[in-house]
């Protein structure tokens, strides 16, 4: 089979993304997101996503049918999101897409969301072909991992991640604590336009000398966001008004210092020279400014998908599928369910041994 | 020919025609709905012959929010696929027909499942109407377990921890002969999702 047409179904976070791919064709991304049911939360309330998942879904592919031109009858296969994500948001898109598979008789693929986010990479025509290895640093509300990739459908391996919360999350808790808006991440931005980034040194996580054995690839973000609270709560206590475009504008530097650092030191003990940016965090510009200067000055080549693609959404989840059809993968059993802890490893869930003649 | 799905409970799917139950797939497992939703369609589907599905029916509970929402989106998912209708009918409409009819219970009587959190959810039916269908005599109601006895006065609980899906595509083909809707779009939470609006940020000293 040549250019194999895929639907994807992403449901792993709080976007309903509903992908068309032909081969590495992108022919339609829709994708509706219930952020603002979140916003009185401050953060993702899984239960609100997943009844926000069900209300989406259907009409969610039929925009993505019209977009593409295509018939549910003209799928060669349907694509999920097995994991990792919130199980309950999950098991929506799974429902649905067993649903679709044995109504269509059509193949099913369960995939790797995380992976998900590395093929969004090969849908961008007019660039090159995605090169291997490469190293990968993603970044949204939900994951901060760093993974150094050897090929796309076979061998991904998960260098590190956070320990606790993701670089996105970290950015609501900050914007919070500075009486911000959710989400954060560009709530920050916009406070720091006149920050000066080096006005608080607030720590690294896990960038220490004694962190370098067990760590040197991991994450950690929950230090930064309590020193973040001291820092706002000591202004409070000596009574002067606290400087929040300096907050924000260090605050993200931290942050951004810590991704880039670990991301470059990764390429260079790997001697791979190429880094592929992914996740809703991407979107943030200071994050792209330092990533693509220092990768600069380091020698490696960054790749950055176009933004509509760095976020959750479907279609890199039928990109994903369709090079494992193309290299002759067999589609998923019925049996699978929602894995929220997914290993990067299994970029494809419960594959069949024998295709059923 | 009616494809109904539920999984308020365990997981249930079953196809029925004119002339009754063509074929029928469940497990009592009340977890586990996304592991075997699709090979359970996927039996009652190889097991319906050559009859073409024409309405699918989704049980829309009460039930565990996470799992009761994987048979409403694998029913959408199908009837998209098929290009047919689906028609929501409340879970306990099942039970509910088969206590009635299968099992003689007359008068008023109350279906009774397992909403956790020491929580029950409680439907009160007085035998059928006109068109068939169990007539509801007090809506559906979380009620503590401990409160049951008290909350019902005397009333014949039946408390079920499975369901037909058959029977509840019997229900809808009769709420179909009669043009009847008997549930929203919305699934019956009877709860709202549980959270708290955060206050002001804690206080983690200086
Ligand atoms: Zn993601």
């Amino acid at each position: 089979m040549t250019e194999p047409l895929v639907l994807g179904i992403e449901t792993s976070c709080d976007e309903t993304g509903i992908g068309i791919v032909r081969g590495r064709t992108l022919l339609s991304n829709t994708i509706a997101s219930s952020m603002d049911e979140h916003s009185r939360y401050g953060g993702v309330v899984p239960e609100v996503a997943a009844r926000a998942h069900l209300e989406a879904l259907q009409p969610s592919i039929d925009a993505a049918l019209d977009e593409a031109g295509v018939s549910l009858r003209d799928l060669d296969a349907v694509a999920v999101t097995s994991g990792p994500g919130l199980a309950g948001a999950l098991m929506v898109g799974v429902g649905a897409a067993k649903g679709l598979a044995v109504s269509l008789d059509k193949p099913l693929y369960a995939v790797n969301h995380l992976v998900g986010h590395i093929a969004a990479d090969i849908l961008t025509p007019e660039s090159e072909p995605l090169e291997y290895p490469t190293v990968a640093l993603l970044v949204s509300g939900g994951h901060t991992s760093l993974l150094h990739v050897r090929d796309l459908t076979t061998d991904v391996e998960m260098l590190g991640e956070t320990m606790d919360d993701a670089a996105g999350e970290a950015f609501d808790k900050v914007a919070r604590l500075l009486s911000l808006p959710y989400p954060g991440g560009p709530e920050i931005d916009r406070a720091a336009v006149d920050g000066d980034p080096d006005a608080i040194r607030f720590p690294r996580g896990l960038s220490r000398a004694s962190d370098m054995a067990k760590h040197r690839y991991d994450f950690s973000f929950s230090g930064l966001k309590t020193a973040v609270a001291r820092w706002v709560e000591r202004c409070e206590a000596d009574g002067v008004p606290v400087p929040v475009a300096d907050v924000a504008a260090s605050f993200r530097e931290a942050v951004v210092d810590v991704l880039v650092t670990k991301a470059l030191a990764a390429c260079a003990d790997l001697g791979v020279p190429r880094l592929l940016l992914g996740g809703g965090v991407i979107a943030n510009r200071r994050l792209r400014e330092v990533a693509l200067s220092r990768a600069e000055a380091a020698g490696v080549t960054v790749r950055i998908p176009p933004l509509s693609l760095c976020t959750d959404n479907g279609a890199m989840i039928a990109a994903l599928a369709a090079e494992l059809i193309s290299s002759g993968r067999h589609p998923s059993t019925l049996a699978f369910g929602a894995d929220s802890t997914l290993p990067v490893t299994e970029i494809q869930v419960a594959e069949r041994l024998t295709v059923p003649s | 020919m009616i494809l109904a799905v539920d999984t308020s409970l365990g997981t249930a799917v079953a196809t029925v025609g004119d002339d009754g139950v063509r074929a029928e797939a469940s497990t009592a497992d009340p977890l586990g709905h996304a592991e075997v939703i699709g090979d359970l369609l996927q039996r009652v589907i190889d097991g319906t012959d050559d009859a073409p599905v024409t309405q699918v029916v989704a049980g829309m509970g009460p039930g565990p929010f996470t799992g009761l929402r994987i048979g409403i989106a694998a029913a959408r998912a199908f009837a998209l696929g098929r290009g047919i209708p689906v028609l929501p009918v409340p879970s306990h409409f099942a039970p509910a027909l088969r206590a009635i009819e299968a099992d003689a219970v007359t008068g008023r009587f109350a279906i009774v499942t397992d909403a956790r959190r020491r929580e029950v959810a409680v439907t009160v039916f007085d035998g059928t109407d006109a068109d068939g269908i169990p007539h509801v005599a007090a809506d559906t109601v979380l009620v503590p377990r401990a409160d049951l006895g008290s909350a019902l006065e005397g009333l014949r609980a039946i408390e079920v921890s499975t369901l037909s899906a058959a029977d509840l595509a019997t229900v809808a083909a009769r709420a179909l002969r009669a043009g009847r809707q008997l549930a929203d779009d919305e699934p019956l939470y009877m709860r709202h999702p549980d959270v708290t609006v955060p206050g002001a940020p804690k206080k983690v000293g200086l």
